[in-house]
């Protein structure tokens, strides 16, 4: 048992580092400081930085563009890229249809579709949640019926993040209306230029506009945009909802977002004082960097692990506590956040939503802080609920 | 950077809990609980001759330079068969301070008496107002030609009756709360004006109140300037308690997720509640993170940083204390009344694991140490 770093690691890290600084143009890391949205084109600027460099998507195979990092340097690039901080690639390509598509997809499709998800020339979004199909997500209804050469596609799925830049939505259907529920479902890949589809935003609590409704109405989809088997998609999904390990914690975000708190805690006064003087709110901070540095320490076990036995893809239970800790985490910080800001947390600016020029209202730094803990609700609630989570870790591991 | 265990520390684990499993059930602890001593003798020699009493020592002072992970295999085992013997308080707390203040001479004739299990310590440094300040010290120690005289009362001396020997932690200069002029002292046992009270303590172990009175003493390192070799033996002690610690709160999860999977109630195992996955859920998850936690502490316990030693040991022990009661408390409520029943084994798990939170700082006091200090990551 050695847990320090070797000096490779280190020498790895390090270059990292001077590659973020080289290379990351500083008003998108200044967005990402203040807590404000990436635009589409900044995520496409910065994916191209990283695709020219080689390090789009790491994890993939080498054959298909990954680094052959092991799991080790994969997790120091991830939290180096997080606590620069530099914007985290678009997951819905990177980490969930890129890997299904590697993993199940057939040869036309890989050709296709990887070079251009790691170049994001290809926006792609997620269609798996419905209006009656949360947690329960089994019971969706959207509807694939076979026509000749195509599928014709009904139904309407919700909570779409980013599809109103999205080209192609990767969407979970159902194929067979009388199969037990699980065993109808097919995972299709899905043009957004498509006649039929419909976007329409829905306004979240933060003000943000980054989740939206699809409406799909006599959607054509020709036959090969058919992932892997028909009927199988199911197995897809729980591929790709358990693929996740290395990044589900965000301890990296976590640590920047203390750092952010520490800087904006020493400029705000609290009883005549610098708020980061003041006990009771260091007690806080401290409280959640324990949590955090248990949290890291969980995260490298689950790193270490997959790095000894090579990354299964198989779904583990010790990602849903990494999914529980570390959304905790996150939402603890951002709670903090937005009580450094004290009663400047009030403010609306609805401006910086709206792209208008106006003045904000002082200090600007405050914009983002009560927004950002609103926004941070979503990660309790998202890709599996916690009580999902916990559900999972009581059939799994504790054979309840 | 690697989790698993060497050959070698495998070994010792498998053979450690393979005597502990054969030797100290529920019902064997019971009977070594109500020796006089309270604790096994038997057990004692078995440890000594697996070689758990010279690990941790260097090799040139008789033991058998084992690391901290080493005693991190060890605690745990220990926690999980909730043992008595009086290991932490000889080996981790005596030892450790051997290690960390003891000149080579006193050493050498020391550690070789504890690598053979002959010679028992205790550590004495709790007083009636020190709470967990290491600093607050009323214990005088007065200068006689070669030796010094100590003078006053110790609280809370983890197994200071069974002790052959006691390190007694007193004032040589300064003011009770001064950082300076504090000393280790080594005490004999059966020295004159030294009185020992023993008594029975909540997790079924036993400790002792003493009184000094002007009692003969050989001073462990500098006299006028031990508090840190003090603070590097209760760091030391804290990553070992926090291993005890899931060794403790593994056994008690475990205990838990069998009764809920065989106890009934409206005709079905109760596990198959949700309500009852989820709390059993939080204990799998706090065991997970204090586990990590121990990692970290005992990744740090060796440390020379005495700054970064004691910020790891404050996250450590603050998250040991409440994850541990969170862990403790759904353990009984998961049980039911039988968790309230002293024939149980879970109230004892229980009752440890609360205790330990009291030892060496519990989780506000760690917490409130974390926060005065510059935070746990480093700006990038």
């Amino acid at each position: 048992m050695d847990l320090r770093y070797t000096s490779e690691e280190l020498a790895f890290r390090d270059e990292v580092r001077q590659f973020l600084k080289d290379k990351l143009p500083a008003d998108i890391r200044q967005k990402l400081i203040d807590g404000e949205h990436m635009d589409k084109d900044d995520l496409v600027t910065w994916s191209r930085i990283l695709n020219e460099k080689g390090w789009a998507v790491p994890h993939w195979p080498t054959e298909y563009g990954g680094t052959g990092w092991d799991p080790m340097r994969q997790y120091i690039y991830l939290e180096e890229t997080q606590k620069w901080p530099a914007p985290q690639p678009l997951a819905f390509g990177v980490n969930m249809v890129g890997p299904v598509i590697y993993t199940f997809g057939n040869a036309a499709q890989k050709a296709h579709y990887l070079p251009r998800i790691a170049n994001l020339d290809d926006w792609w979004c997620q269609g798996f949640s419905e209006p009656g199909a949360g947690s329960d997500l089994a019971s969706l209804k959207t509807k694939a019926v076979r026509d000749g050469d195509h599928y014709i596609v009904n139904g309407q799925k919700t909570w779409t993040t980013l599809a109103q830049y999205a080209d192609w939505i990767f969407c979970l259907v159902r194929t067979d209306p009388d199969a037990k529920k699980q065993s109808g479902i097919s995972f299709l890949l899905i043009d957004m230029k498509t006649p039929g589809i419909e976007v329409r935003p829905i306004v979240t609590i933060d003000g943000g506009r980054e989740i939206n409704e699809v409406f799909l109405t006599d959607v054509k989809v020709p036959v090969e945009n058919l992932v892997g088997e028909e009927n199988k998609g199911w197995d897809y999904a729980k591929f790709l909802l358990g693929n996740e390990r290395i990044n589900i914690a965000r301890v990296g975000m976590s640590k920047q977002r203390l750092a952010r708190i520490r800087e904006l805690a020493a400029k705000e006064m609290s009883s005549g004082r610098p708020l980061i003087e003041d006990e009771r709110f260091r007690e806080k901070l401290a409280s959640v960097e324990i949590d955090l540095k248990a949290l890291e320490l969980t995260q490298l076990r689950v790193v270490a692990a997959d790095a000894k036995r090579g990354n299964t893809g198989k779904p583990d239970p010790a990602s849903s506590i990494l999914k529980i800790k570390g959304s905790e985490i996150q939402q603890a910080t951002t709670h903090l956040l937005m009580q450094v800001m004290g009663p400047h947390a009030m403010p609306f600016h609805s401006g910086d939503m709206d792209g208008s020029n106006e003045l904000p209202i002082e200090p600007d730094y405050a914009a983002t802080a009560a927004p950002g803990y609103f926004n941070f609700r979503k990660v309790s609630i998202y890709g599996g609920s916690n009580e999902i989570q916990k559900n999972i870790i009581a059939k799994a591991v504790l054979g309840l | 950077m690697d989790f698993d265990l060497s050959d070698e520390q495998s070994m010792l684990k498998d053979s450690l809990d393979r005597l502990l499993k054969d030797s100290y059930g529920f019902e064997q602890r019971k009977k070594y609980m109500a020796d006089p001593a309270g604790f096994s003798a038997e057990m004692w020699n078995a440890y000594a001759e697996m070689g758990l009493m010279a690990l941790p020592f260097s090799e040139e002072d008789g033991g058998l330079d084992g690391t901290p992970v080493e005693t991190m295999i060890v605690m745990e085992s220990l926690g999980r068969a909730l043992a008595l013997e009086p290991y932490f308080a000889t080996v981790i707390l005596g030892g450790g301070a051997l290690k960390a203040a003891a000149s080579a001479d006193q050493r050498a004739e020391l550690v070789p008496q504890i690598a053979e299990g002959s010679l028992k310590l205790a550590l004495a440094h709790t007083e009636r107002n020190s709470r967990y300040d290491l600093h607050h010290v009323e214990t005088k120690a007065m200068k006689d030609g070669d030796h010094w005289r100590l003078t006053g009362q110790k609280s809370v001396v983890l197994h200071g009756e069974a002790a052959d020997k006691i390190i007694v932690v007193a004032r040589t200069a300064g003011d009770v709360r001064d950082e300076n002029g504090i000393g280790l002292f080594l005490v004999d046992s059966s020295a004159e004006g030294l009185t020992r009270r023993g008594y029975p303590t909540q997790d079924g172990s036993r400790a002792a109140e003493l009184s000094l009175d002007n009692v003969p003493a050989e001073a462990l390192g500098d006299p006028a300037n031990g508090l840190p070799a003090l603070q590097k033996t209760i760091d030391g002690a804290i990553a070992a308690l926090s291993a005890e610690s899931i060794g403790v709160m593994s056994a008690m999860q475990e205990l838990t997720v069998d009764y809920l999977k065989v106890r009934k109630q409206f005709g079905v195992a109760i596990g198959a509640f949700q309500v009852l996955q989820h709390k059993a859920v939080d204990m799998f998850v706090a065991i997970e993170q204090a586990r990590s936690i121990t990692l970290y502490a005992t990744m740090m316990a060796g440390s020379d940083d005495a700054t970064a030693r004691a910020q790891a040991m404050h996250a450590a022990k603050a998250e040991i204390g409440r994850g541990g009661r969170v862990c403790g408390e759904n353990a009984i409520q998961l049980h039911g009344g039988v968790g309230m029943t002293m024939e149980y084994a879970v109230g004892h798990y229980f009752k440890r694991m609360t205790m330990i939170d009291t030892q060496f700082g519990d989780a506000d006091f760690h917490l409130r140490a974390l926060a005065r200090g510059q935070g746990l990551f480093k700006a990038a």
